[in-house]
């Protein structure tokens, strides 16, 4: 744990806690109907002319049903467009590969992550997608799931600043402000200082280049007719192949990374996501990179508490978001530092700590950082391998799921996470200053607990009831006479479970990001993977709305001595302790089962 | 006098409560308990585990004892909670049993009916002597009678017709006379029936913030029942056999039984603290609602000050003695029968003037205080000072009189007329024919102690208005003085409601006690509407309280008591929730170790084995609740203080005391359970 690493952590909460207030005050313009910003003369009569094209009524705003109907028809809509262009990519124009469709479970699977802001990719782009399905089928989702994301949580908050009203806001209009004010004009800037990096931006065909050192590989043998030779023990059998070539990729990438991480959505345009040179070209694009997936996360926070008038309040759950952010990205820093421990048990002593699944040029901190931070957040982008961090390491990353990610969290997304959890702690705490609980005024009565309960019980009913599933499934344990891994999973015990976890964890969250290890392009995991996805961001987000509906219906308490104070260290303190009692204590089983076990039979030297 | 609690565990309320703690494992009954039934079929399931296991039966059967422990600790608090209440309520009813009644049948006979077969709107007589056979209002005659056996106060109080004192309850004593009452309600159905019911188990309906509450615990054991079913698959990847009652064992352990088990008995209790004061709660909510308070109404007269004005100071005119000015405002009071004038002769005494009777006087004429002239005095003919003619009176009436025997107005005497009345005093001006002698302050006196309830109040964050029918200037003083936020001053009946109805509007929660029959509609208005025991039937029927005592300040404790329900109840789910940790730690490497020995490290307590782990966070789990009870039905103590302070001192006992306790605990047990060698 070196210092230049306690710097950039320093040097990344003080820039972060910079933006979040200028953020926050540029949201309080995009989220109101009428708010104006310095780009209002090139992009009003664009928003308007959209409003026109939809049929869209800016000033009526929508109660909290016909606001979560708005978003869950348009994410329908969106969904089955996708699915329709994928599977019938071989029809269409701009496939000059001339790929088939893609097959019904992965084309659910593909719509679902894209729709969901999760970008969970069971698919290798360059051998599967056609250009138009890239750039069309899939694109438009990372703009249009942030949008979504973001829009739910102003409608949330709106909920608590509003009283005595019905009304939220209207869906469709907060979705294109978001997208026209915010996302993309910042994706604009942020895509030039991206390329200023050298990160590439173009159109041409990918480039091959002689190794300067040919290599030779093992790969499984093929008979004539492709298929795999196996030999008595029924493995495959291996062969060596020489490799004198690389393929290096081309294409419209800055582009593509700045709404990756401005609106958490993580897809990779290569397969090594930001560990890729060109994905992740200096320093500073890591810096910007790893800033930009929680830029409006955390102004978000600031939106809060402005509109709840109680700027304190904001500041209190942005506060309690970054002291979780450096106690995992401490622990996860901490854990890769210290190394593997067979490798001291052999003599060897690292100073590096633990290189295994990590990109050279970032080294140990700035890939436990950026693990942290993608996994806070439900980015899903990764510029280290996950699979490949220690045990308690790569528990970290598992953790910050569980938390429904709720530390600055996807955009929107993990705000209103947290609010649920400032909903509970307010309720339980609530009761022991000697009044109904009351959340900025508002009592917090039984059909809020209900709901706000109702959301944690299906995060936790689709993590671990899918991950139950797999585990009882052919596609989970391995054989247990022979220890034969099954079709599913790469890796034994511990931490082939941790695979399984982490995939359901993933894919519930709606992160995306992956432990790889398992082989998630199977029409069990395909499918699976594609309905907690679902469960995940949609049967979540009803709940939610429902409770943003109840509190924005309520008298507003006028606050007296006698009000719950959700400001301050006390409070940071107890939603602190709500969101690691409620939210974590529920996974801890299954976290022991994992890495936790994992960890102490490394210590002992056993791997998986 | 408040009824003295019986001791924690009473024998005569222990050995029932024994009892019935196995009658409530009706499954019937436990269904209404989330958290309480699904122990109980855990307790079933390992019971029935002990036959069908292969192995460790001994161990599968202690764990079916102490689950079966738990949901009958759980049982016995409530029942103990409700043991107590009915005594308490048994207490008060014990006195209206076997009454006979004199009912009034048509023709005007009377014929001697019991007590149970009176009926609403039933007439009957009683006598000096007898009992009041049921709760009614007196329609003829007015009677002393002795409420000592619902109030304990002693002195006799008078109920009469008509106006707000004709309420009486059954069991009280009729002392002299005779009266005619109308019976006001049916057997089963008076206030004290009313309360016996709201803390007996089966008819007790959950209040508002129990139902919230009860939602989060009923949602918490179904993720935790989750936790514990996928944890068997999970189990079978690692190549592990989780046995059923160890799942049922951590599922216990996790979900929320400490506050499951004492929810309802909180509440009961709450009630039953009531009652300890001499209030008698209509509703559940209402208690819980006294807790939400934000805004008191006080009526000034009787609760903030005594109930008259008195004399506090002479302010001589230029030129006359302090003396002189007490002598003569003795002399003009002593025909004034209103407290104010009896006041000024008290005061006088303190300045060395002797107290005189009006027979020492057998020349004087004394003219007698009455509204319409406004002042009182004495008229000498033969003997000492003849021809004087003192008066004492409003300033105005004296005026004139001074004017009339040709004197002229003093206008230093006016100015301190002027500053009195400013300063929410009452000027009195005393005259000896056309000299004006000065001025007798006269002044409310704000009972003792209430500026310290005030700001206690204030810390709490809430609103105190005082209600006065004096001008503004005078309220404006007397506010100041007994420390209240804000006043409603000239106030007739409706404006008490029109202001409660405008708090309410503002989102706040109103409290306010009322005796008489045009405070009848504010008491059903108000969030928490106390009506006094002395109040008319309607003042009674309207509000969701009857305070026994008949005492306005009661109000006070009637919210620290709706207060310190809802911090018990918080405080031992935030309690409930922060064991978890411990158990986990407990039971977690236990379940493991076999499989994984190297997982040693996480058995942080050192516990001595897995079995003896489990069992011994088990039996903690158990016995936490019986440690418990004593604080469920006492209360988690209340200081008044700001919300931010309660919040910070709970959590910290609750919170950081809920994590670290069962550590111990479970450590000790352990310790125990080896040493025993249990299992």
């Amino acid at each position: 744990m070196q210092p230049s690493g306690w710097l950039q952590l320093a040097v990344y909460v003080v820039v972060l806690a910079a933006i979040t207030k200028p953020m926050g005050l540029y949201l309080m313009q995009v989220l109101d109907a009428k708010g104006r910003t310095w780009l209002d003369p090139v992009l009003r009569p664009l928003e308007r002319l959209t409003y026109w094209l939809m049929g869209v009524r800016a000033d009526h705003e929508q109660d909290w049903k016909q606001y979560t109907w708005a978003m869950l028809l348009f994410s329908l809509v969106g969904c089955l467009f996708t699915y329709a262009i994928l599977r019938l990519q071989h029809l269409l124009p701009l496939n000059p590969q001339g790929f088939g469709p893609v097959s019904p479970d992965l084309a659910f699977n593909t719509a679902v992550s894209f729709t969901t802001n999760t970008n969970w990719q069971n698919y290798t782009g360059e051998s599967t997608m056609s250009y138009l399905s890239q750039m069309v089928a899939l694109v438009i989702h990372n703009f249009a799931s942030a949008a979504t994301g973001i829009a739910i949580a102003a409608a949330v908050v709106r909920g608590l600043a509003r009283h005595t009203t019905k009304l939220l806001g209207n869906f469709w209009v907060d979705l294109v402000r978001v997208s026209y004010y915010l996302l993309l004009p910042i994706c604009l800037v942020f895509a030039v200082a991206l390329v200023s990096q050298g990160m590439i931006q173009n159109f041409q065909p990918f480039t091959k280049a002689k190794l300067v050192e040919p290599m030779k590989i093992q790969v499984e043998k093929k008979n004539d007719k492709g298929e795999t030779v196996k030999g008595a023990d029924g493995k495959a059998v291996m062969e060596e192949q020489a490799v004198t070539e690389q393929v290096i990729p081309q294409g419209p990438m800055a582009s593509q990374v700045a709404i990756k991480m401005l609106g958490t959505n993580g897809g990779g345009y290569t397969n090594a996501n930001a560990a890729h040179p060109f994905e992740n070209p200096t320093p500073l694009s890591n810096f910007l990179q790893i800033l930009s997936i929680f830029a409006i996360g955390s102004g978000l926070t600031y939106y809060l508490g402005r509109m709840t008038k109680s700027q304190a309040h904001g500041w209190a759950v942005w506060a309690t978001m970054i002291v979780l952010f450096l106690a995992g990205a401490l622990a996860c820093w901490w854990a890769e530092a210290a190394g593997n421990p067979i490798h001291h048990h052999l003599g060897v002593i690292a100073a590096d700590g633990n290189m295994e699944g990590k990109e050279v040029r970032f080294g140990i901190f700035n890939s436990a950082l950026f693990a942290t931070i993608t996994t806070d957040a439900s980015c899903g982008a990764v510029n280290c391998m996950h699979d490949s961090l220690t045990a308690l390491g790569g528990m970290v990353p598992l953790f910050n799921l569980h938390l429904g990610e709720v530390i600055i969290g996807g955009v929107g997304a993990g705000l209103y996470g947290m609010l649920v959890f400032v909903v509970l702690a307010v309720f339980i705490a609530g009761l022991m200053v000697g009044r109904t609980p009351e959340y900025l005024g508002k009592k917090i009565q039984s059909f809020d607990v209900k709901m706000a309960m109702l959301s944690l019980l299906i995060l936790a009913l689709t993590i671990l009831g899918f991950s139950a599933w797999a585990c009882m499934s052919q596609w989970g344990p391995p054989d247990p006479a022979t220890h034969a891994l099954t079709d599913g999973t790469n890796n034994s015990g511990p931490h082939g479970f941790s695979e399984i976890l982490y995939a359901y964890s993933s894919a519930v969250a709606n992160n995306g990001s992956a432990f790889a290890g398992l082989s998630g392009n199977t029409p069990w995991y395909n499918t699976t993977l594609g309905l907690a996805m679902l469960f995940g961001r949609f049967l979540m987000v009803v709940p939610i709305m429902a409770l943003a509906g109840s509190l924005a219906q309520k008298k507003l308490v006028p606050a007296s001595a006698g009000t719950f104070p959700v400001t301050g260290f006390t409070f940071v303190i107890l939603l602190l302790g709500t969101v690691l009692l409620i939210g974590a204590l529920n996974f801890l089983p299954a976290l022991a089962l994992g890495p936790i076990v994992e960890h102490f039979l490394t210590a002992q030297g056993k791997l998986f | 006098m408040s009824h003295k609690p019986p001791s924690l565990f009473d024998g005569a309320i222990v050995g029932p409560a024994i009892v019935d703690s196995f009658r409530k494992l009706d499954p019937r009954a436990m269904i209404t308990n989330p958290v309480m039934f699904v122990t109980q079929v855990g307790a079933l399931l390992t019971t029935v585990g002990i036959f069908t296991a292969s192995a460790d039966r001994g161990f599968i059967a202690h764990l079916a004892v102490w689950l079966w422990f738990t949901v009958l600790f759980a049982n016995f608090a409530e029942a103990v909670a409700e043991g107590r209440g009915k005594a308490q309520a048994q207490a008060l009813r014990r006195t209206r049993v076997k009454t006979m009644a004199h009912r009034v049948a048509s023709g005007g006979r009377t014929e001697d009916v019991n007590a149970n077969d009176l009926r609403k709107g039933d007439v009957v007589i009683v006598r000096a002597g007898e009992v009041i056979p049921a709760d009614g209002d007196v329609i003829e005659g007015a009677a002393t009678v002795d409420e000592s056996a619902i109030t304990g106060e002693s002195a006799p109080v008078i109920r009469e017709s008509g106006g707000d004192r004709s309420a009486v309850t059954g069991g009280t004593r009729v002392l002299s006379d005779e009266i005619k009452i109308r019976v006001s309600i049916n057997p089963g159905e008076g206030f004290l029936d009313r309360m016996i019911s709201l803390v007996e188990g089966a008819k007790r309906q959950k209040t508002p913030n129990e139902i919230a509450l009860t939602i989060l615990l009923a949602a918490l054991t179904i993720i935790f029942l989750l936790v514990c079913v996928t944890l068997k698959p999970y189990g079978l990847y690692a190549g592990m056999v989780f046995s059923v009652p160890v799942l049922i064992a951590l599922l216990v352990c996790l979900i929320p039984t400490t506050i499951g088990g004492l929810l309802s008995a909180i509440g009961i209790a709450g009630m039953d603290r009531l009652l300890q004061h001499n209030v008698l709660a209509m509703s559940g909510r209402a208690v819980e609602a006294a807790g939400d308070v934000d805004v008191l109404l006080l009526d000034k007269t009787g609760t903030i000050t005594l109930g008259n004005r008195q004399a506090t100071e002479f302010i001589p005119a230029p030129g006359v003695s302090e003396k002189e000015l007490a002598d003569a405002a003795q002399l003009a009071s002593l025909a004034d029968e209103t407290p104010e004038g009896r006041s000024v002769v008290v005061l006088a005494k303190k300045f060395g003037i002797r107290e005189r009777q009006i027979q020492e006087l057998p020349h004087a004429q004394f003219i007698k205080f009455t509204a319409q002239t406004r002042m009182s005095g004495v008229d000498f003919g033969n003997g000492d000072g003849v021809g004087r003619r003192i008066r004492k009176g409003a300033s105005e009436a004296i005026r004139q009189f001074v004017t009339e025997q040709g004197g002229h107005n003093d206008t230093t005497v006016m100015d301190k007329v002027n500053d009195i009345a400013r300063g929410g005093g009452t000027p009195l001006v005393v005259a000896d024919g056309r000299r004006m002698l000065g001025v007798v302050r006269l002044k409310d006196i704000v009972k003792g102690g209430l500026v310290e309830r005030f700001k206690r109040l204030r810390t709490m964050g809430i609103k105190t208005i005082m209600i006065t029918g004096d001008n503004p200037l005078t309220a404006t003083a007397i506010a100041a003085e007994a420390g209240v936020d804000d006043f409603l001053a000239e106030a007739k009946p409706e404006d008490k409601l029109a202001l409660i109805r405008r708090e309410q509007t503002g989102g706040r929660m109103v409290a306010m006690i009322g005796d008489g029959t045009n405070d009848a509609p504010a008491l059903a208005q108000a969030d928490v509407g106390v009506a006094m025991n002395t109040g008319t039937q309607a003042a009674k029927e309207a509000g969701n309280m009857v305070d026994l005592d008949s005492n306005p300040t009661k109000l006070i404790e009637i919210i620290e008591i709706g207060k310190q329900l809802l911090i018990t109840r918080g405080s031992l789910t935030t309690f409930s929730i922060a064991n978890d940790v411990a158990k986990y730690f407990a039971i977690i490497p236990a379940m493991l170790m076999g499989t994984f020995p190297a997982i040693a490290p996480l058995n942080v307590m050192g516990l001595h084995s897995p079995t003896t782990a489990i069992l011994s966070a088990v039996i903690f789990n158990a016995l936490i609740i019986v440690a418990l009870i004593p604080l469920a039905l006492r209360g988690v103590k209340y200081t008044p203080m700001g919300a931010a302070a309660i919040l910070q001192r709970n959590l910290l006992i609750y919170g950081a005391g809920g994590v670290v306790i069962p550590f111990v605990g479970i450590k000790l047990i352990d310790l125990i359970v080896t040493a025993l060698n249990l299992v």
